[in-house]
């Protein structure tokens, strides 16, 4: 027995009761969202009619299995509103992770490169806005973008436009407001890697006569690709499922995918659908969140 | 990185991230003391929306509902998270690792909707009452993660020659992580449970999915009244709890620096 | 698991002991010839890689001894046996007639000084020092004079309160030697204890470990990788090499009589010829070398069984003159002779290194001692020169 293994046991023993947490409320739930994606719509409470119940055994299982409902994922397919929305879900996830790239690694970069005791400042001041509401952070901008708001005020005070502007319910104004509070899930993984980088390696790239670009192009931007890949897909797999940003900033006439699975729970009351709704949205996120999974599991575990 | 390399555009960059970062909220705090009703008026400082708050009966009920859904469930999330962090940090390996930290790690992106309707339809099935209880366990769900993650980073970064100097020393394992381990990650801990307390004070969606009728939290009232318009009572709620967040930050510093050891603090990731 | 076990008898033993005689005078130092620690055929894999091998040593009570090797060879995983933070697949480790070799590090009379010290960051000099009397349940009093005499001990009054990232490297490393001692262990485990110093404070340091460990009368088992330490400090040093113990000896022997061809070219510097034994009369060898000619050997016990052998000869043993040195045949003196040019010389203060070209093209090493301050002695490069030994200097190692 090593040193280690004479911890390993109590700690094994410490995660059985975090273990059992998990499985009962995060893993479990999954198969109720399966299984009622599988079910007809009921008007009752809860509205829906279960295909199967549990407790009628076996036999009720197979009997269910073999009357299983696909409606509402033909409903999915079939219906332009789901398409749409999928689509939709995927460019504004698309869109405001390249936006957010360009814009984080700048400040990511310019943070590494501060002298060291400014840096600890600057990380500061990056996170306390995480910190703080994100409900309230979209809401500050409501203040500011809408028709009354600051931003009119100040464009017609610089006789910039003569009428105001509709910013509000706009896509622009989502993605403001989806940069805005995704920016430090970008920088703070890209300043983790940028930091950690040795000072010599760049030394040694132009030494070896390369200009500050290229040596930036050719050794920092590759070796900050892990980086670059965290921050993605920290801020990819949210923004896809994102409900209040949209809800809130941009216009009604298209809906994202956490909108529409809204939107069919709680006003459509159409639970089944919801469900389906969601199992299809887990699904497109699966790849993303096993490539982040195993991101995760290489940082917090080292070299294991 | 070079270190001390202070270019125009570094500079510049990091400004206006700052800027763009921070006037919002700087605004919104200005507006809240704004004595004119219309938002676009500026009436001259005043409290007046601070002690229209005061006398919301729903709002307090909402902010309380959220301030003990918050605590209770910031508190069980270190708990769990802390155990979880310690399972997978000192574990080694075992049967189930992967799943365990799979469930752990993929939450922190999760899109909220499939959290919260997930777990609902639990609830559902369950058949358990909506309320306080439903909406706590469900962020002592997501929050714990977040918990896990920082306590688990500060456990990986620890020598871990320090315990074995404690065993050497007469410790057996038990005794080895309250007196030296432990006294190493409470930074953490501390932060784990106010990141916690944030996320659970902040979340929207999961407790609209969980709650019951005629107990929502400060946040799902918030959203209910920003999506009719902006109010300036609203203004002075976010000021609060902008405040009440700052408040927290700033004893938790405190706290850290008291109890600095040469490790460094636990970032939030 | 192990839950609260207590203390093991033997540690409490310990403690109370030492408390009584704190006030007496610190005993002589006694070296047994009874064994205080037998290793019998322990063995430690991990995964495929064999770390220590089927390896037995016994240690004597009082004794300071040194594993030597290195990196990878094996020690460091040793005193992790000992100290019992890995236990052996294979094997007995006996402490005083008890097998160890299964009990667990925090039940063992025996205490590790790590190679980073491993001090507890959050408490202060003093809480460090008192962290395992406090484990063993010492009185509270008596743990106060401990650490006191501890502190005294180590030359550290003064910074009882200090945190240890308050401490320079020198510091750290006394707070970490008394925090192991205070425990007065059977046995002090030693890892590359003055790695991280600086070469002075490393020496100055030397000396007072092997002061304090004559005066304490303790056993001390040090692992280092550095040789000059091992034969500076240690009254015995085992090489290891690849998870064996290749050699015991004293360090004298082990430079003068090393075992093997690889513990002669790993300790220290060594000319090496190779060659066949083509005669023998007195206990002399005569050896054909393909480099050096027919050169003449002493022969030691035990006597040479194998046919090829190497020659092997230290560097400071090899003299140079200018004329061949007049030869005293038949006497017990035997003298080699190499002809050769000088081609490379480096000056290192105390002694000059000479790198002689001999006609067969092979190098000889010479070292010589700068006895003079006036370089009128010194050869330079290009001088045709002699370079002479005698065969009571030269070893023979089997191949």
């Amino acid at each position: 027995m090593s040193a280690r293994r004479i911890f390993a046991r109590p700690a094994r023993l410490a995660a059985v009761a975090p273990y059992l947490w998990m499985v009962l409320f995060f893993l479990v739930p999954f198969g109720f969202v399966l299984k009622i994606s599988l079910s007809q719509t009921a008007i009752a409470q809860p509205p829906y009619t279960p295909v199967f119940d549990v407790t009628e055994g076996r036999q009720a299982l197979t009997a269910a299995l073999a009357q299983l409902s696909f409606d509402n994922f033909k409903l999915l397919v079939s219906d332009d509103l789901y398409i749409l929305s999928y689509l939709r879900s995927l460019t504004v996830a698309v869109t405001s992770t390249l936006i957010l790239l360009l814009i984080g690694y700048p400040i990511a970069y310019g943070m590494a490169r501060l002298p060291q005791r400014w840096q600890g400042i600057a990380m500061m001041l990056v996170i306390v806005p995480f910190w703080t509401s994100f409900l309230i952070r979209i809401y500050a901008w409501i203040n500011i973008l809408q028709h009354d708001g600051l931003l009119n005020q100040i464009l017609l005070t610089l006789h910039i436009v003569s009428a105001p502007v509709v910013w509000l319910s706009t896509d622009s104004a989502m993605y403001l407001g989806i940069v805005y509070s995704y920016l430090p899930f970008m920088i703070l993984p890209l300043y983790a890697t940028l930091s950690r980088m040795d000072a010599s390696v760049l030394e040694a790239a132009s030494d070896l006569g390369a200009s500050p670009r290229q040596a930036f192009w050719l050794v920092t931007f590759p070796l900050s690709l892990p980086g670059v890949a965290a921050g993605a897909l920290l801020c990819f797999i949210p923004i896809v499922g994102e409900f209040v940003i949209p809800d809130l900033l941009a216009g009604s006439n298209s809906l994202m995918i956490g909108q529409t699975l809204w939107l069919e729970f709680f006003t459509n009351k159409d639970w089944p659908v919801a469900s389906a709704a969601a199992v299809a949205l887990l699904l497109l996120l699966v790849p993303p969140l096993v490539l982040y999974d195993r991101l995760q599991r290489r940082q917090l575990e080292g070299g294991r | 990185m070079a270190v001390g390399r202070i270019t125009r555009f570094n500079m510049t960059s990091l400004a206006l991230g700052l800027a763009f970062l921070y006037l919002p909220i700087v605004i919104l705090i200005i507006y809240s003391f704004n004595a004119s009703r219309l938002v676009n008026v500026w009436g001259g400082w005043s409290l007046r929306w601070y002690h229209e708050f005061f006398g919301d009966r729903a709002m307090l009920d909402a902010a309380w509902m959220s301030l003990s859904v918050g605590a209770v469930s910031a508190t069980l999330a270190t708990l769990l998270g802390t155990l979880a962090a310690i399972g997978l940090a000192r574990g080694e390996r075992f049967r189930g690792r992967a799943l365990f930290s799979g469930m752990l790690y993929s939450p922190l992106v999760m899109p909220e909707v499939i959290s919260g309707l997930s777990l609902l339809l639990l609830f559902v099935a369950l058949n358990a009452e909506r309320g306080f209880w439903t909406v706590t366990i469900a962020h002592t769900t997501l929050t714990m993660c977040f918990v896990t993650v920082v306590v688990q980073s500060r456990l990986t970064s620890l020598d871990r020659s320090l315990e074995e100097a404690a065993m050497d020393l007469g410790c057996d394992p038990l005794r080895a992580f309250l007196l030296v381990t432990l006294p190493q990650i409470v930074t953490a801990i501390v932060a784990g449970w106010m990141l916690a307390f944030i996320l659970s004070l902040d979340d929207v969606v999961i407790a609209s999915f969980t709650t019951g009728p005629g107990s929502a939290t400060l946040p799902i009232r918030i959203y209910s009244e920003v999506r009719l318009g902006v109010k300036p009572e609203i203004n002075a709620i976010c000021t609060l709890v902008i405040g009440l967040i700052a408040v927290i930050i700033v004893i938790a510093s405190f706290a850290s620096k008291l109890s600095s050891t040469r490790g460094e603090s636990a970032a939030p990731f | 698991m192990i839950g609260s076990a207590g203390e093991s008898g033997l540690t409490s033993v310990t403690a109370g002991e030492a408390s009584a005689e704190a006030a007496k005078p610190l005993p002589e130092p006694i070296v047994s010839d009874m064994p205080l620690l037998r290793i019998e055929g322990v063995a430690k894999s991990f995964g495929n890689f064999r770390a220590v091998d089927r390896l037995s040593l016994d240690i004597r009570a009082g004794e300071f001894f040194a594993l030597l090797g290195p990196s990878g060879c094996g020690k460091t995983t040793l005193l992790r046996l000992l100290a019992g933070f890995e236990a052996p697949d294979e094997g007995r480790i006996l402490l005083g007639g008890n097998d160890i070799a299964q009990v667990l590090p925090h039940e063992r009379p025996v205490n590790m000084m790590f190679q980073n010290y491993a001090l507890f960051p959050h408490l202060s000099v003093r809480d460090n020092i008192a962290f395992g009397l406090k484990r063993a349940g010492m009185a509270r009093a008596d743990i106060k004079t401990r650490v006191a005499e501890m502190v005294a001990l180590v030359k550290l009054e003064g910074l009882e309160r200090r945190k240890p990232d308050q401490l320079s490297g020198g510091q750290r490393q006394r707070v970490a030697l008394a925090r192991s001692l205070a425990r007065r262990p059977q046995v002090l485990l030693l890892d590359e204890p003055l790695a991280a110093l600086d070469k002075k404070l490393r020496e100055s340091t030397q000396a007072e470990l092997m002061e304090l460990q004559r005066r304490l009368g303790m056993t001390f088992i040090i692992v280092t990788h550095d040789q000059e330490e091992a034969m500076t400090m240690a009254g015995r040093i085992g090489v290891m090499d690849a998870g064996r113990l290749v050699q015991v000896a004293t360090p004298r022997n082990l430079y003068e009589a090393p075992a093997t061809r690889w513990i002669a070219e790993f300790v220290g510097d060594i000319n090496l010829f190779n060659g066949q034994v083509v005669g023998r009369e007195h206990s002399r060898l005569a050896v054909a070398t393909s480099d050096a000619g027919t050169l003449a050997v002493s022969e030691l016990w035990p006597p040479v069984t194998k046919e090829i052998v190497s020659v092997a000869i230290r560097p400071e043993k090899v003299k140079l003159s200018r004329r061949a040195p007049a030869s005293d045949e038949g006497a017990s003196h035997m003298i080699n002779r190499l002809e050769g040019v000088v081609v490379d010389v480096n000056y290192l203060g105390g002694i000059t290194t000479y790198k002689v070209k001999l006609e067969s093209g092979a190098l000889v090493r010479s070292s010589m001692a700068n006895t003079a301050r006036l370089d009128v002695d010194a050869y330079l490069a290009g001088q045709r020169v002699v370079a002479w030994f005698t065969a009571d200097d030269c070893l023979v190692l089997e191949q």
